[in-house]
């Protein structure tokens, strides 16, 4: 029994030193990269993620970044955070959840800095003092999704409101659905504040299903069910590969423009967070390098960027 | 038969665009007897794509590798952690009478079948920088994560444990009292005869924590290279739409169950007169 | 005169609907005393007091010059290691023999000389079950390394309840002659309780008869089963004493 013991201990301990990683609190991360490993110079690593030089820079202080899932997915951040962490020798520490979920974050200053898309959400977020001050970093359209073909002629609709109202029709009609995220996201409080430009009272209608579910995981749905949906651009054409029941049906209009802040959390209410680091995160963001790089996302996969640059 | 483009871009092909009979359409502005020939070609390559993200482990792919190492140090330790509280505390509720056990048993029992995810919302919020604990710095790292895993399979280990002590002989503590052993050694031999629902209880406690998802998101964040586990990195690949991917991890994740519980029953059935 | 080791002086255990009243008795080093009496008299109660595993309500247990009443808190751990007791069902570890056996010297971290152990061993005929598992064990074998083990470490005192209750004529001999030999060369006390009156003959020298929570009469050898003092003890010899 003494020896299953020792067995035991030894498989722990292998186990707790063995894995390469770095420090996780944020203090000095002596030689290792952010990925716990070295990876080859300059080549592409897998899984889309930006490559990461042999010996990383040595991490001066950790920030952490609250941001969406659709804009994580869109992987936008992954292309232009190592900059900014190479510039600065600050490590950027990402978590996309729901809008509501990184603004409550925020309010609790379990996070430096936020990067969201839900105007209404942010503009209450300074004004009751949780943020310092919002700065428009970018901004992309939400396009409606609906079954390849566009059975319903929906593109050739003039606005928003004729669209939506020929959306209804087609789904009542023949039984297609509309999926919404239902998650309370920026995403989500979008698509709610539309239907009432056309009329439409979405509540109890048995077209309208609502997912609870982040923006990925609502086109995986709408595509199984070959129905409409309401998306951000870039998270469709980063996923389009996976979608291919579904095609853009209705873009373009004004109503449909979603726009990226970035706002620090405001030292004052949480004094811990770093708050000149989120500055400095900040001020990258809406510099003119940045801005070129956001502004150029996507071009060479898509044909067209994914973002449109918007910092004044 | 239309030829599609792709574009190679950090490491994905991505459809670009669609020649056909001299027409080039760029991907949106697909026919839709276009789009179903491209659907079935797609098809395909995601059953590729499960084999092609196995391929990413046999490289030895980093990003992998290090997703493995988090998981297995935070399941690890935490298992550690409620093995060292939990047998000790099922055998003393299996062994002893005093007021208020069956309190202590139901609450236990509740334990065991307890939302993983209700006990990451706690940690988070004992974590969270207006909490309680905010200023350990613990949240958003492994420490959180081991702390909420520890909770997660302490009810477990020590649940079984207590209902294998529970099978003993009660005549077999009295003899060995009686021969004069202590009343921890003879804890130590009803665990020790208890062993193989102590394994059970350990196996148990494992089982229940690799596989978790809902509370390691909550504390742990799935920060790429930190907290990144293999259940939280099925849920963002599952998202994005990476199914083979998704797949690879969960075979990945399978197999070190697996090779853990055959682990612990070899080395169980090693131990002279172990098995039944 | 030989020496005491237990002397029990009003002592007075209670259970619900039960108990025991030992006014006075006394126990001698190196003899083997033998209890006789219907099931539920109290003998395994006694024994229970006398290997300290639970204590008196009232009254004194002196043993080895040392008074252990029952307001006594804790009994020290060596007096209790100088105490062994073998139940009528034994009751062995799940490991090899060879564990079971050498377990009372693990806890008391005591050498493990294996010499000095095989005699003990071969005396019960248990040499060639040693590497094998207590389960594979016919009720007799287990029984008989029951006995091992409580011998193993040369106990002072050994108590018996209904050993050979069990076992059939070869291993009650086997038992029997081991721990008339080791009363002999060691000299301990040894308690036996016992249901079987002929058995009480052969290896007691006092034997006493205990019914209803009170002792009836404690005599040598030869008064109890040809001369016995009380009309119950003839009773009992003569199977007349209803249980």
């Amino acid at each position: 029994m003494k020896r299953v013991a020792v067995l035991f201990i030894v498989l722990i301990m292998m186990v707790v030193t063995g894995c390469q990683q770095p420090a996780d609190t944020g203090a000095d991360d002596p030689h290792g990269d952010s990925n716990g490993a070295p990876a080859d110079n300059g080549a592409p690593a897998d899984n889309g993620e930006a490559a990461v030089p042999e010996f990383g820079p040595e991490y001066a202080d950790t920030i952490v970044l609250a941001t969406t899932t659709s804009t994580y997915d869109s992987g936008l951040l992954d292309k232009i955070i190592p900059v900014f962490e190479s510039m600065h020798g600050i490590e950027v520490d990402i978590i996309s959840l729901g809008t509501g979920q990184a603004i409550n974050i925020a309010e609790r200053g379990d996070c430096d800095i936020i990067l969201v898309h839900a105007p209404n959400l942010e503009d209450q977020f300074v004004e009751e003092g949780y943020g310092t001050e919002r700065w428009n970093v970018m901004y992309n359209e939400f396009v409606f999704l609906g079954p390849n073909g566009d059975p319903a002629g929906i593109a050739e609709s003039a606005d928003i409101e004729s669209a939506l109202i020929k959306m209804q029709e087609h789904m009542e009609d023949e039984g297609i659905a509309f999926t919404s995220r239902g998650d309370n996201s920026g995403t989500h409080n979008k698509e709610v504040d539309l239907w009432p430009l056309a009329g439409i009272e979405v509540e109890g209608q048995e077209w309208y299903t609502s997912l609870g579910q982040g923006m990925g995981d609502t086109l995986i749905t709408t595509n199984e069910m070959e129905g409409y949906t309401m998306t951000d651009r870039g998270t469709y054409f980063s996923m389009m590969d996976k979608l291919p029941n579904l095609e853009i049906v209705f873009e373009g209009d004004e109503a449909l423009t979603n726009p990226y802040s970035i706002i620090p959390v405001n030292p004052n209410k949480h004094p811990g967070v770093k708050h000149e680091e989120a500055l400095l995160l900040a001020e990258f963001f809406i510099s003119d390098e940045a801005q070129k790089m956001i502004g150029e996302f996507g071009k060479d996969t898509f044909g067209e960027p994914l973002f449109f640059a918007d910092a004044q | 038969m239309p030829e599609m483009f792709y574009m190679q871009t950090q490491g994905a092909l991505l459809p670009h665009k669609i020649i056909e009979n001299d027409r080039a359409f760029p991907i949106r502005y697909c026919p839709r007897a276009v789009v179903k020939r491209i659907a079935a070609v797609k098809q395909e390559e995601r059953n590729m794509e499960a084999v092609n993200a196995l391929k990413l482990l046999l490289t030895f792919d980093p990003y992998v590798y290090n997703i493995i190492g988090v998981s297995l140090r935070v399941s690890g330790i935490a298992l550690l952690f409620s093995t060292l509280i939990g047998i000790p505390v099922g055998t003393i509720l299996g062994l002893t009478h005093f007021r208020g056990k069956p309190f202590v048993t139901a609450l236990l029992y509740t334990g065991m079948g307890f939302p993983p995810v209700v006990i990451g919302l706690f940690v988070f919020l004992l974590f969270s920088s207006v909490g309680p604990m905010g200023s350990l710095g613990w949240l958003f790292t492994t420490k959180a994560m081991i702390t909420a895993q520890t909770i997660i399979a302490f009810p477990l280990v020590s649940g079984f444990t207590m209902a294998a002590v529970l099978s003993v002989d009660k005549n077999l503590m009295k003899q060995l009292q009686a021969l004069g052993a202590t009343k921890l050694q003879a804890s130590w031999a009803a665990i020790k005869e208890a062993r193989i629902g102590v394994l059970v209880a350990i196996i148990a406690g494992f089982g229940g924590i690799i596989s978790e998802v809902g509370a390691v998101m909550l504390v742990g964040g799935n920060i790429e290279g930190k907290t990144r586990v293999l259940t939280t990195a099925i849920v963002l690949e599952t998202r994005q739409g990476n199914f083979g991917v998704a797949i690879a991890f969960g075979i990945i994740l399978l197999s070190i169950t697996f090779i853990a519980n055959l682990t612990m029953v070899t080395l169980q059935k090693r131990h002279l007169f172990a098995s039944e | 005169m030989t020496e005491k080791s237990y002397y029990i002086r009003n002592l007075l255990k209670k259970y619900p609907g039960f108990e025991l009243e030992i006014k006075d008795l006394s126990l001698f080093k190196g003899e083997i005393f033998c209890m006789l009496g219907p099931s539920g008299a109290g003998k395994t109660t006694l024994l229970r007091l006398l290997n300290f595993l639970e204590k008196a309500e009232e009254g004194e247990i002196i043993f080895e010059g040392r008074n252990f009443s029952y307001h006594s808190n804790t009994y020290p751990l060596e007096v209790m290691r100088k105490i062994t007791t073998v139940f009528q069902r034994p009751a062995l570890l799940k490991d090899s023999v060879w564990k079971n056996i050498i377990y009372p010297l693990k806890i008391r971290n005591q050498r493990v000389d294996k010499a000095e152990i095989m005699p003990l061993v071969e005396e019960l005929g248990i040499s060639h079950l040693l590497r094998q598992s207590s389960r594979t064990l016919s009720g007799g074998e287990a029984q008989r390394v029951a006995m091992a083990r409580a011998l193993v470490f040369k106990p002072r005192v050994l108590l018996l309840d209904e050993p050979t209750a069990n076992l059939d004529p070869t291993n009650i001999k086997i038992i029997e002659q081991m721990v008339t030999k080791y009363a002999a060369e060691e000299r301990p006390t040894v308690v036996w309780i016992t249901h079987n009156h002929f058995q009480a003959k052969r290896v007691g020298d006092r034997t006493c008869l205990i019914d209803g929570g009170l002792i009836v009469e404690v005599s040598e050898k030869d008064t109890f089963f040809n001369n016995p003092e009380q009309q119950k003890t003839k009773a009992f010899l003569s199977g007349e004493m209803f249980f």
